[in-house]
């Protein structure tokens, strides 16, 4: 059974294949077969080899599948093989399983669409790309992979391309995030030169055994990967690029900016962890960069109006968590975080874009409203996800996950940034249930117009009952043999209960501040934003950092550019024919045709030869 | 005897093209697509495990005995990938053009079966006074094509070419005769052989000036930046097939001569240049990408992306190591093809708007889908897309190179992001945006048979070219050797 | 003796070409250069006489043949001019000018 498991990333690709080949002659519901369906049976093979993996486990809970040899230069030997452990396993049950739900669900919101064909090959590219980066037992073609899922957020936030705004943000996403992964490029190169493979276990192996840890080498490594995860995950300083994103399709952003491929970056991290064990000091940094990260996108969410926008700096606020989780050193913590988010944030997305299908594309929080009535459905699937996200205590999902990345920190010692995790929690808490409140609940704003179907409500339905349940899942257990086991817990087991009701007490107390702000009647406005003031207006937009790289990067290279556009090392030879000109005109001014005065240039000629015969 | 035939047969086809052409233009083609056909038959047939040096095959014959000068011809893995290249190239020029070339077709194809004959026998010439000579042929019959079927400032573009390579070229001739006396001095006889000139010793002072001599040459063709600005007028007032024989291989004999002439000819002086060449290399990269954003006539954007890519072959040829020179030879094999494939649709949009103006092509995804999905798969192999051959290429290149030298390597590592920018500046700004009105003819099946030939060739180099590195090994270990390099 | 002939033959070149730059009469144009070709000729023959050769005089008699030849060419150009451009003034013909 094992050994299907290529399908698993192929099946998507043979349907990206097929629908573009084929997609413009084929029917829509064929397209639709195509489309959801091979994503599907991707599921089921995954699931399939996860009862055969975990059922049988493989010597060294490792199986590993070698297609071919991509190339072997000087002892460079980089091949395509599929790695398949714990973590890999868990991330593709996730990308297929949630994938799947994300496609079923896109074949009624895009239902209207004239590019049916082209979105759906689209999206399976992505998710055979996301697979490849999953399973990739070579840094080289975990990179491939790293890649691939980089161009399918470029076409899908560039779906519509008719809007020049959507243009814009997709080639933001792709250079933004390309910024990194030529850090990360570099980071191989050293990788390369000084372990000479990219063999995800021997380069651990390898540089557990050359380098010491804190070592020039292994930092730089270190830092570089990191760099590429940061700007995949859309923490500081790349994160400028997450929200713009959500300029595609709805079921996209549930998809890659939310499920699957922003968490890539953890999952890099993650499986690079023993190369972040020997950096220790960068592994701090992935720690604060998550804080500092999760702490600015929590303060951009609070004053967000665009439904799809609150969203998207959540996201990245959540990905701090998890970048906390790493670098607290449990990286269990922060993948068993990554996937309870998977299950709530493509929950939350995909409501969101229940309610944009139904209120005519209409993004604004504060036009909608009282929803509550008109799609319960999405309301109370939206409530699940939101207290998910909020960490609503005991029965949700993101509570566990939560919490267990605080605990972690806390445990580490590490009580600044568990600090700084904890106020985020409660700055979570408020911003998702102001969503809530302003969408669902008070007067009735825009009419809700088309009404979901069940190919939208199912995957809601599922979705939402797993960011319930999904906290029960025993995943640390499953993870910490390939992530490496936490570090031994300093405190006894009455701090952890402790703090978990801290944690639940901050979560309600801002589900209810949020109650107290916006759920009840008579409210008026955005009272967190008014009380911001002009401070509200700077977390908006982003706390200024697009503001900042326009400046910094985008006119300067605009002006430079246009500066050089006429090639200035073009002048030389220019020049160079300018003089030959020049001499031209010089010489034919002797050629006037006076007789007397080519008869005295050369009586003069002659006197200065005849002088300089007797002279010299 | 096959190496000669290889040069010749595109040379008769050439003059049997020229009278065809008279009577009907179709048999022009034919004539050239056959001959080029029966060429690419024979160089696959040479294919098989390399002699002793690397050599696959070898050919000598006394020209001018009294001055050593011989008709020395030979072939080892790399000539042998770069003439398949020229071929493959070749022929799909052929079938690019065969829409757009209307008038003197017979005398068109003459043409171009004698640059690709040069170009050929650039890649087999071992005497270097018949490199010269053939490093000349090809010359002429390249003006010719961009002076008669060009665009609007042809005579301008052709010119400038013909200046800046003539001009290198006398350096290099001059650099020829010096090594050929120097090895008279020494060896008491003339010769001009290369086996023969490898072993000239050399004084350091005079070996870097020769050294130099051949540098010009094969940076004007490279190009190298300062030198390249002959590039961005020849590519854009080309015609189709021009701008793909300038870009896929004219361009490449100035890196196979680097690798085959100007260092293992002096390898202590290249040493001492090594430095200043990576340090170009990077420019290149940074500053062709940039000039290439800042464009807005299509062909020059193509054009400028070209010095950015080879600035990638000119820093990993100077790098010198294993990896670095594999990913060169990638790089040239697997930018000819995107770049070509970016000037056949650059000529077919041209010939479908008569423009090549950026501001003026806009949303035209809806209206020729397939030109722009094809458009977007070759755009990303410029950007160096993993999975394609240019990613391969750039990344073996880079890695070389950062044994050797990290801070140039690094910059040109910038170059991808900066590829990034224009390649999407590209196809964002011709394909995407509010719909054209325009009712425009999508691809046709010829030029779907030549965008999809390259594109599968780009995806077998992106995720298989192991066959490819295993016919160059050989050749470039011996290189290596030869050049004291690190293998 | 043969350094006064030469100063002499200089002094008459040095008219010649004085009167050749100044007039702007072309027959007196001739009349100069006709008068720089014998200064030359004397020149010539002062010289053969200073050294015992007869190189000297067989030179002068080829330059006589040539100074008739050249008067011959001359005038039957400054007729053509003459009709042409009803002028002697050889710089009415600056028709060359570059």
């Amino acid at each position: 059974m094992l050994d299907l498991l290529w399908l698993v990333p192929v099946l998507p690709l043979a349907g990206f294949l097929a629908l573009t080949f084929a997609g413009r002659r084929l029917a829509k519901p064929a397209v639709t077969a195509i489309g959801v369906g091979s994503v599907g049976l991707s599921s089921l093979v995954a699931g399939a080899v996860a009862a055969a993996f975990l059922g049988h486990m493989p010597p060294g809970g490792v199986h590993r599948q070698i297609l071919w040899r991509w190339f072997d230069v000087a002892g460079l030997r980089p091949e395509i093989s599929l790695h398949l452990d714990a973590l890999s396993l868990v991330m593709i049950l996730v990308v297929t399983g949630v994938g799947f739900l994300i496609h079923l669900y896109s074949a009624q919101f895009m239902e209207e669409d004239a590019d049916f064909a082209r979105f759906f090959a689209s999206m399976n590219l992505f998710v055979a790309m996301m697979l490849v980066l999953v399973l990739a037992g070579d840094l080289l073609l975990l990179y491939l992979g790293w890649e691939g899922v980089g161009l399918c957020s470029f076409l899908l936030i560039g779906f519509w391309y008719g809007e020049p705004a959507n243009v814009l943000a997709a080639r933001k996403a792709f250079v933004v995030t390309r910024v990194g992964d030529v850090a990360m490029a570099i980071g191989l190169f050293i990788l390369v030169d000084r372990l000479g493979t990219l063999d995800l276990q021997a380069v651990v192996a390898r540089a557990e055994a050359q380098w010491a840890p804190g070592s020039a080498a292994v930092v730089a490594v270190a830092a570089l990967l990191l760099g590429g995860a940061v700007g995949k995950s859309a923490q500081l300083p790349l994160q400028t690029w997450l929200p713009d994103a959500m300029a595609g399709p709805t079921p996209v952003s549930a998809l890659i900016h939310a499920a699957t491929m922003v968490t890539a970056g953890v999952y890099l991290v993650a499986r690079t962890g023993g190369l972040f064990e020997l950096a220790p000091s960068i592994r701090t940094a992935v720690a604060v960069i998550g804080t500092a990260t999760l702490l600015l996108a929590a303060g951009a969410a609070l004053v967000q109006r665009d439904i799809k926008r609150i969203l998207a700096y959540s996201t990245i606020s959540q990905l701090g968590y998890m970048f906390l989780g790493l670098g607290v050193g449990s990286a269990s913590a922060a993948i068993f975080h990554l996937v309870t988010h998977a299950f709530f944030k493509a929950l939350l997305f995909l409501g969101a874009g229940a309610v944009i299908y139904a209120c005519h594309h209409e993004h604004d929080i504060f036009r909608l409203g009282g929803l509550r009535r008109s799609l319960p459905t999405v309301t109370w699937t939206f409530v699940a996800g939101a207290a998910a996200l909020a960490g609503f205590p005991l029965v949700t999902a993101g509570f566990y996950s939560k919490d267990l990345v605080l605990w972690r920190a806390f445990a580490g010692g590490h009580f600044l940034l568990w600090g700084a995790g904890l106020l985020g929690a409660f700055v979570t808490a408020l911003y998702s249930f102001r969503l809530v409140f302003v969408v669902f609940w008070g007067e009735t704003g825009t009419e809700a117009g088309a009404r979901p179907g069940w190919r939208m409500t199912v995957p809601l339905t599922i979705l939402a009952a797993l960011s319930l349940v999904g906290g029960w899942l025993g995943l640390p257990a499953v993870l910490e043999p390939v992530l490496g086991a936490a570090e031994e817990m300093a405190e006894p087991h009455g701090t952890e209960l402790l703090l978990q009701v801290l944690a639940g007490v901050v979560s309600l107390g801002g589900i209810a501040l949020a109650w107290a702000l916006y759920g009840r009647p008579g409210r008026h406005g955005d009272p967190v934003a008014d009380a911001l003031g002009p401070v509200g207006r700077w977390w908006r937009a982003g706390w200024g950092f697009d503001a900042l790289y326009d400046r910094l990067f985008v006119r300067p290279y605009d002006a430079v550019a246009r500066a050089l556009e006429k090639d200035p090392v073009d002048r030389l030879p220019a020049a160079a024919a300018g003089l030959a000109r020049g001499f031209h005109r010089a010489l034919a001014l002797t050629q006037n045709g006076r007789l007397r005065w080519y008869a005295l240039s050369l009586a003069a000629g002659a006197t200065f030869a005849l002088y300089l015969v007797l002279t010299l | 005897m096959k190496l000669v035939a290889l040069v010749l047969v595109p040379l008769l086809g050439g003059l049997l093209a020229w009278p065809l052409g008279r009577r009907r233009t179709e048999w022009a083609r034919i004539a050239a697509v056959l001959a080029l056909g029966v060429d690419l038959a024979l160089a696959l047939s040479l294919l098989g495990p390399a002699g002793p040096g690397g050599w696959l095959a070898t050919f000598e014959l006394p020209w001018i005995p009294s001055l050593g000068i011989g008709l020395r011809l030979g072939l080892d893995g790399l000539s042998l990938v770069l003439v398949l290249l020229t071929l493959l190239v070749g022929l799909l020029a052929v079938f690019a053009s065969w829409s757009e070339i209307r008038e003197r077709v017979g005398f068109f194809h003459f043409n171009l079966c004698w640059v690709l004959a040069g170009i050929l026998g650039v890649f087999l010439a071992l005497d270097l006074v018949l490199f010269y000579f053939l490093w000349e042929l090809m010359l002429v019959p390249m003006v010719f094509l961009i002076a008669l079927w060009g665009h609007e400032r042809k005579t301008y573009a052709a010119i400038k070419f013909f200046l800046y390579t003539q001009a290198s070229g006398l350096l290099m001739l001059l650099a020829i005769l010096g090594l050929g006396l120097a090895h008279q001095r020494a060896a008491g006889s003339w010769s001009f052989a290369y086996g023969d000139l490898l072993g000239v010793s050399l004084e350091p002072t005079l070996a870097l000036w020769l050294m130099l001599g051949f540098f010009a040459a094969f940076a004007v063709k490279l190009p190298v930046v300062v030198l390249h600005t002959w590039l961005p007028d020849a590519h854009s007032q080309a015609p189709t097939a021009g701008s793909m024989v300038l870009a896929a291989l004219l361009l490449k004999t100035g890196a196979y001569g680097l690798l085959r002439f100007a260092i293992p000819l002096f390898p202590d002086a290249s040493v001492r240049f090594a430095p200043v060449a990576m340090v170009l290399g990077a420019i290149g990269v940074i500053y062709g990408a940039v000039l290439a954003f800042a464009q807005t006539d299509l062909k020059r954007l193509v054009a400028y992306t070209s010095v950015s890519h080879l600035g990638f072959v000119l820093l990993g040829i100077y790098a010198w190591t294993s990896f670095s020179l594999t990913g060169t030879v990638l790089q040239m094999v697997a930018h000819g093809l995107s770049t070509g494939a970016l000037f056949v649709l650059a000529g077919a949009l041209y010939e479908r708007t008569h423009t090549r103006d950026l501001e003026r092509l806009r949303g035209l995804a809806p209206v020729v889908p397939r030109m722009g999905a094809a458009a977007l798969f070759f755009a990303l192999a410029s950007l160096g897309l993993p999975g394609l051959g240019n990613f391969v290429a750039e990344f073996l290149v880079l890695v070389g190179a950062w044994e050797v030298r990290p801070i140039p390597t690094t910059i040109a590592a910038l170059g991808l992001v900066a590829a990034t920018l224009y390649s999407l500046r590209f196809f964002q700004r011709a394909f995407h945006g509010p719909a054209a009105e325009a009712e425009l003819a999508d691809l046709r099946p010829r030029e779907l048979t030549v965008l999809g030939a390259m594109g599968v060739a780009l995806l077998w180099l992106g995720l298989a070219p192991q066959p490819l590195f295993e016919v160059v090994a050989p050749a470039l270990d011996v290189l290596l050797r030869t050049a004291g390099g690190t293998p | 003796m043969a350094g006064e002939a030469l100063a002499l033959a200089a002094v008459l070149f040095a008219l010649g070409l004085v009167g050749l730059l100044v007039r702007r009469n072309l027959i007196f144009v001739l009349l100069s250069l006709e008068v720089m070709l014998n200064a030359a000729g004397l020149a010539f023959v002062a010289a053969g006489a200073r050294w015992g050769q007869p190189d000297g005089q067989v030179t002068f008699l080829f330059i006589l043949a040539i100074a008739a030849a050249e008067v011959a060419v001359g005038l039957a150009l400054v007729l053509r001019l003459q009709t042409a451009f009803r002028s002697l003034d050889p710089d009415a013909a600056s028709r060359l000018g570059g």
